[in-house]
């Protein structure tokens, strides 16, 4: 490990200012989180991070940050596909609205989703007739976590796709695979690695959201609270330690979930080149 | 149109910095959500009172948020000359969590610090449709109830606490009774806001809800904007008096030298002036004149203090909104 030496020089250098500036814009934040919550006894933490109200919120959060990621997999992963391999008049400005989720101001997206969205809305009204409630439900939760994750699978897949000729396809065709052997066989495994990462991108988006949530959600304790939510609720009866106590929890669930999928992904990249 | 908007911006970009240095003093009112109005009018008076009265220019910003998160924001080193906020419980707390003002700050100035008070009215739709009369009427069936969550909103508190307070007046001094009462009102609530200005939203724009609880400055305000064709004010047998209070914040007036002027900015409040201002934003003036002359504009109806049912904020917050409270009891399975 010692003596390593690295062919690109100022290894030293670039890591000492990579983990100084990790530290301070990550960690030490963080880091007072962690002590914040030291305020409290074990006992207390769980008793805060356990509560009946608090449990409902994880599943609904991590629940419907999860439901919204795989939707943005699939029409994601078609998005972009359309986008760079077909040509079409407006296709640059379906493009730029690709990123529109990225620059909207979040209350901005929940009010405008939940003014679509309610009884009185141009979809609210068409659904409501057949018994689906979208705002005020965790559904409405789901659409909009669905809204503000698009662009980072569509962005993460696109020059994927670009960088895979259609010529590889033509020559799959070519060969005789059948469109399904394409997709699965070719298309799939090159842009797996990609995908995977938007997926996380945009189910870590999801469960820090709060913004568009709060004005769709109907906050209904047990029923429609983010998990968010009940930090900011404990906030405002000045309970600094219980808030962060559930930030805690956040964080580690989160962190845990992304390690995963980090880990996933390098194992699939491992598997997917050793047979080339 | 355009252009003269930007000549608009450029000139006050232009001007900005030269304004605020001919200002001597200038003072930061951490304010809450539904007060922006009210203190938009107050600041140009008050810094023309200041001025004829001692020849010294002062300039007032102020900063309007949820009054929660605004107190957060001077406990965590804002440096607001003055708070005026939604509820005593928030004031407290500058107390409580920082030492930034003397534990009893709200015996400084005439009623309990509250120059202006409200009320909590319902608003219901054009011509009431439900035939609500009074707080009876919210926990019937079939009945749907607007208002905020109180574990974020402290106008939501107000209703929370009103409808506690009519429930014991009616069926006897039972708490038990009361929680049932409520329950059964919060049971008809399908959507909990986060803010007060949030539930408006809710009732007026996304047409939910048959009524909606509702502070009185804000209904009068929803009748001014949307008129009074569409919604109309219901005044129930019981309510409760809201004083939103204010308080100079000592240690940093100190730090920063504008204790003479911070206090004559709270006292102007309660002076003709001031309560003229209040009530042409649809706060209920304390001052016996104003009172009189604004009578019309605000009925008389049968008020109860937190104090005298609830022994005080810090109790019916314990009591009621703290985790565990009455308010998560109904919601607990």
């Amino acid at each position: 490990m010692a003596k390593t030496k690295n062919v690109l020089p100022g290894f030293n250098l670039s890591l000492g200012y990579t983990l100084l500036y990790l530290s301070l814009i990550v960690l030490i934040p963080l880091s007072a989180a962690f002590i914040k919550t030291a305020e409290l006894s074990f006992n207390e933490f769980w008793t805060i991070v356990t509560a009946p109200r608090v449990m409902a919120s994880y599943k609904l959060t991590f629940g419907a940050s999860l439901i919204g990621a795989l939707i943005n997999v699939v029409f994601g992963l078609l998005t972009a596909w359309v986008l760079t391999r077909y040509t079409f008049p407006g296709k640059r400005l379906v493009d730029a609205l690709v990123d529109l989720p990225f620059a909207l101001p979040t209350a901005v997206a929940g009010i405008a989703l939940t003014a679509v969205y309610a009884g009185n809305g141009w979809i609210g009204s068409l659904l409501e007739p057949h018994g689906i409630k979208v705002a005020f439900t965790p559904l409405g939760v789901i659409v909009a976590l669905t809204f503000i994750g698009l662009p980072f699978v569509v962005r993460t897949v696109q020059p994927v796709l670009e960088d895979l000729e259609a010529e590889t396809e033509e020559a799959a065709a070519s060969l005789g695979a059948n469109r399904w052997q394409t997709f699965f066989k070719i298309i799939l495994p090159a842009v797996w690695p990609a995908l995977l990462t938007g997926f996380a991108l945009a189910f870590a988006r999801a469960i820090g959201e709060y913004g568009s949530v709060i004005f769709i959600a109907g906050n209904m304790p047990m029923v429609s609270e983010i998990t968010p939510l009940i930090i900011i609720t404990k906030l405002e009866q000045y309970d600094y330690a219980g808030a962060t106590a559930v930030a805690v929890v956040m964080l580690i669930i989160s962190f845990l979930l992304l390690f995963a999928i980090n880990g996933l992904q390098w194992w699939t990249n491992r598997r997917l080149n050793i047979p080339r | 149109m355009k252009t003269s908007f930007l000549k608009l911006v450029l000139i006050a970009a232009l001007f900005a910095p030269l304004g605020a240095g001919a200002a001597d003093i200038t003072l930061l009112n951490v304010s809450y959500d539904p007060t922006r109005e009210l203190y938009q009018d107050y600041n140009a008076a008050f810094a023309k009172h200041w001025e004829a009265k001692t020849g010294n220019k002062v300039a007032v910003k102020a900063s309007h948020g949820g009054s929660g998160k605004q107190a957060r924001a001077v406990i965590d080193g804002l440096d607001a000359d003055v708070a005026t906020l939604a509820l005593a419980y928030d004031v407290d707390q500058l107390y409580e969590k920082a030492k930034l003002i003397p534990k009893d700050w709200q015996k400084r100035l005439p009623h309990n610090s509250a120059p202006y008070t409200s009320t909590i009215v319902f608003l219901v739709r054009k011509n009431n449709p439900k035939a609500i009369k009074d707080w009876d009427d919210l926990i019937k069936p079939g009945v749907s109830v607007i208002t905020p969550n109180p574990k974020t909103s402290g106008g939501a508190r107000w209703n929370y606490l009103a409808a506690w307070a009519y429930s014991l007046k009616k069926n006897g001094p039972d708490e038990a009774k009361a929680k049932e009462f409520v329950g059964k009102l919060y049971k008809n609530v399908p959507v909990l806001d986060t803010g007060a200005r949030g539930s408006t939203t809710t009732f007026v724009e996304r047409g939910i809800g048959d009524i909606a609880i509702s502070w009185e400055n804000e209904a009068f305000l929803a009748l001014k904007e949307l008129g009074p064709d569409k919604f109309e004010i219901v005044i129930p047998s019981l309510s409760i008096l809201a004083e939103p209070t204010v308080t100079v914040v000592d240690k940093i007036v100190d730090k920063r030298k504008t204790r003479a002027v911070a206090t004559a900015y709270l006292e102007h409040l309660y002076s003709e002036e001031g309560q003229e201002i209040a009530a042409k934003n649809y706060y209920r003036p304390t001052l016996e004149s104003v009172a009189k002359k604004y009578e019309s504009q605000f009925p008389k109806l049968n008020l109860i203090t937190i104090d005298e049912v609830f022994g005080g904020w810090q109790k019916a917050q314990k009591t009621h909104f703290a985790d565990g409270g009455t308010f998560d009891q109904i919601y607990a399975k």
